[in-house]
């Protein structure tokens, strides 16, 4: 078959995404069933490659798409399709190039990582959380999406997303969680 | 201050009462155990130079010393979360477990949702219900800042509230924290009383009884369900628990609860309650210089 692909499926297969409802992410894209939508396998897969989050950090937890690549996380009980308001929150955003982790993600699951992780300094941090873009040159790490985190009570903390190109770090934090500290 | 007359007869040191509802209330924050011990929260509050002072009944509630509660590292990384007082007690009396399911019915926008998932470890299935569109993108916002992965948030009337969309049929504990009056309020809105009536007081009781019934038949039998208001009106309070023991099958139980407080009334203008409503608990502003609340506690028996 000319179209056949790696899961199997041929596209014409597929359902099409339905924004409305919460979908539960497939185990696998061998699974899948929804065009286009990432796999639990890839969700967690990404979490790990890209910040070091060990798998099992998610083993009680489900993960569900509505809208166009937004990625929730949930960890009570639901059948899926549902329609409803909200499901746990949401933690990823995927169909496009880069996928992009939320912030309210990144604070409560980012202890968790090892990799990716900026170190800021208190003035450095207060700027982040006000959303500001700032010039720090000294970072040797990967460019894109990282968790900037700082020191609180003597003990890291993810700040939120931000992302790193040409020496820069972006703040990603929503305008609604930007805070003068 | 005066429709708060009416209550001169079943309120201790009624002038007390009324002084107390003359001062503006103080900030205060709950300790949001999903991303924070009470520790690390509490010393991350002191490495920013911010005071406060722990309530005596529950180690997560912080009375702050600031003007700008919302200003701070913790309020930011989601460890505190800025909720009145007394505002934390009905969670503490509906007490949920890990794993269980719980149903908050007016859930928006949110602090006593989050609170139950905080209790429950966030673990189990918090369904956060509200019918105002508008206020569920606060309790969107909070939930997703205290990092509650546990919530599942609806919009719906909980009058004739459906479990259909889910895959089971019944929770294991439910708070109604009906929308009401605000008497107990004044302290925080100072024209809480503007639009005050009793007819207002009488129409908001029925939405308030369709909802407890409604409640109570979502509630596994032995299951348990919290019945609190913001308001001193008896008949937002005693009566509409008497109308869920008339129509419902239910009884009020007792709860130890470590604030200053008065007894449900058995009593009120022409009406009279059943002896077990003396187990319901009347918060006055005066007592633990709060706002005001009532709490009820019934167990569901068939």
């Amino acid at each position: 078959m000319a179209d056949e692909r790696a899961d199997g499926a041929s596209e014409g297969e597929l359902e099409q995404n339905d924004g409305q409802q919460f979908g539960r992410l497939p185990e696998t894209a061998a699974e899948r069933t929804v065009e286009g939508r990432a796999s639990r396998e890839a969700v967690v897969d990404y979490f790990a490659d890209r910040f070091g989050i060990p798998p099992e950090t998610f083993d009680d937890y489900t993960f569900w798409e509505k809208g166009a690549g937004k990625i929730w996380i949930y960890g009570g009980d639901a059948p899926s399709p549902i329609s409803i308001e909200a499901i746990g929150m949401t933690c990823l955003r995927t169909r496009q190039e880069h996928w992009k982790p939320t912030t309210d993600f990144v604070q409560r699951f980012g202890r968790h990582a090892s990799d990716c992780v900026i170190d800021l300094e208190r003035e450095e941090a207060r700027r982040f959380a006000a959303g500001e873009d700032q010039d720090l040159e000294w970072w040797n790490g990967d460019w894109g999406y990282l968790i900037a985190a700082h020191e609180i009570a003597g003990e890291r903390e993810p700040l939120g997303i931000g992302l790193y190109v040409h020496g820069e770090l972006r703040s990603m934090v929503p305008k609604g969680r930007q805070r003068d500290l | 201050m005066e429709p708060l007359e009416r209550y001169r007869p079943i309120i201790d040191d009624f002038e007390a009462f009324l002084a107390a509802c003359e001062r503006p209330l103080g900030n205060a924050v709950r300790v949001n155990t999903i991303k924070s011990s009470v520790e690390r929260a509490t010393a991350a509050l002191e490495e920013e130079g911010a005071e406060y002072e722990q309530a005596d009944w529950n180690p997560r509630v912080l009375r702050l010393e600031t003007d700008s509660p919302g200003s701070t590292w913790t309020s930011f990384h989601g460890f505190t979360h800025g909720q009145e007082e007394v505002s934390a007690v009905p969670p503490v009396v509906l007490d949920p477990e890990p794993g269980e399911r719980v149903w908050d019915c007016c859930a928006a926008p949110g602090g006593k949702a989050t609170q139950l998932a905080a209790l429950m470890d966030d673990r189990g299935t918090v369904v956060a219900n509200d019918n105002n569109l508008g206020r569920i993108s606060a309790l969107r916002f909070n939930a997703e800042r205290l990092g509650a992965t546990s919530l599942a948030v609806t919009n719906d009337d909980a009058r004739n509230y459906s479990l259909e969309r889910f895959d089971f049929d019944e929770f294991d504990r439910t708070l109604v924290d009906a929308p009401c009056s605000c008497e107990g309020t004044i302290r925080k809105n100072p024209d809480a009383l503007d639009n005050w009536s009793e007819g207002h007081i009488s129409s908001v009781a029925g939405i308030q009884k369709g909802i407890l019934r409604r409640a109570i038949q979502a509630t596994r039998e032995g299951g348990t369900v919290v019945y609190s208001t913001c308001t001193f009106a008896p008949e937002e309070n005693e009566a509409v628990v008497q109308h869920a023991l008339n129509r419902e099958d239910c009884r009020v139980v007792d709860f130890d609860l470590g604030l200053e407080h008065s007894p449900g009334l058995t009593e009120w203008e022409d009406d009279s309650y059943d002896e077990s409503l003396e187990q319901a608990a009347r918060i006055y502003p005066h007592q633990n210089d709060t706002g005001g609340f009532f709490v009820a506690k019934l167990e569901v028996t068939a």
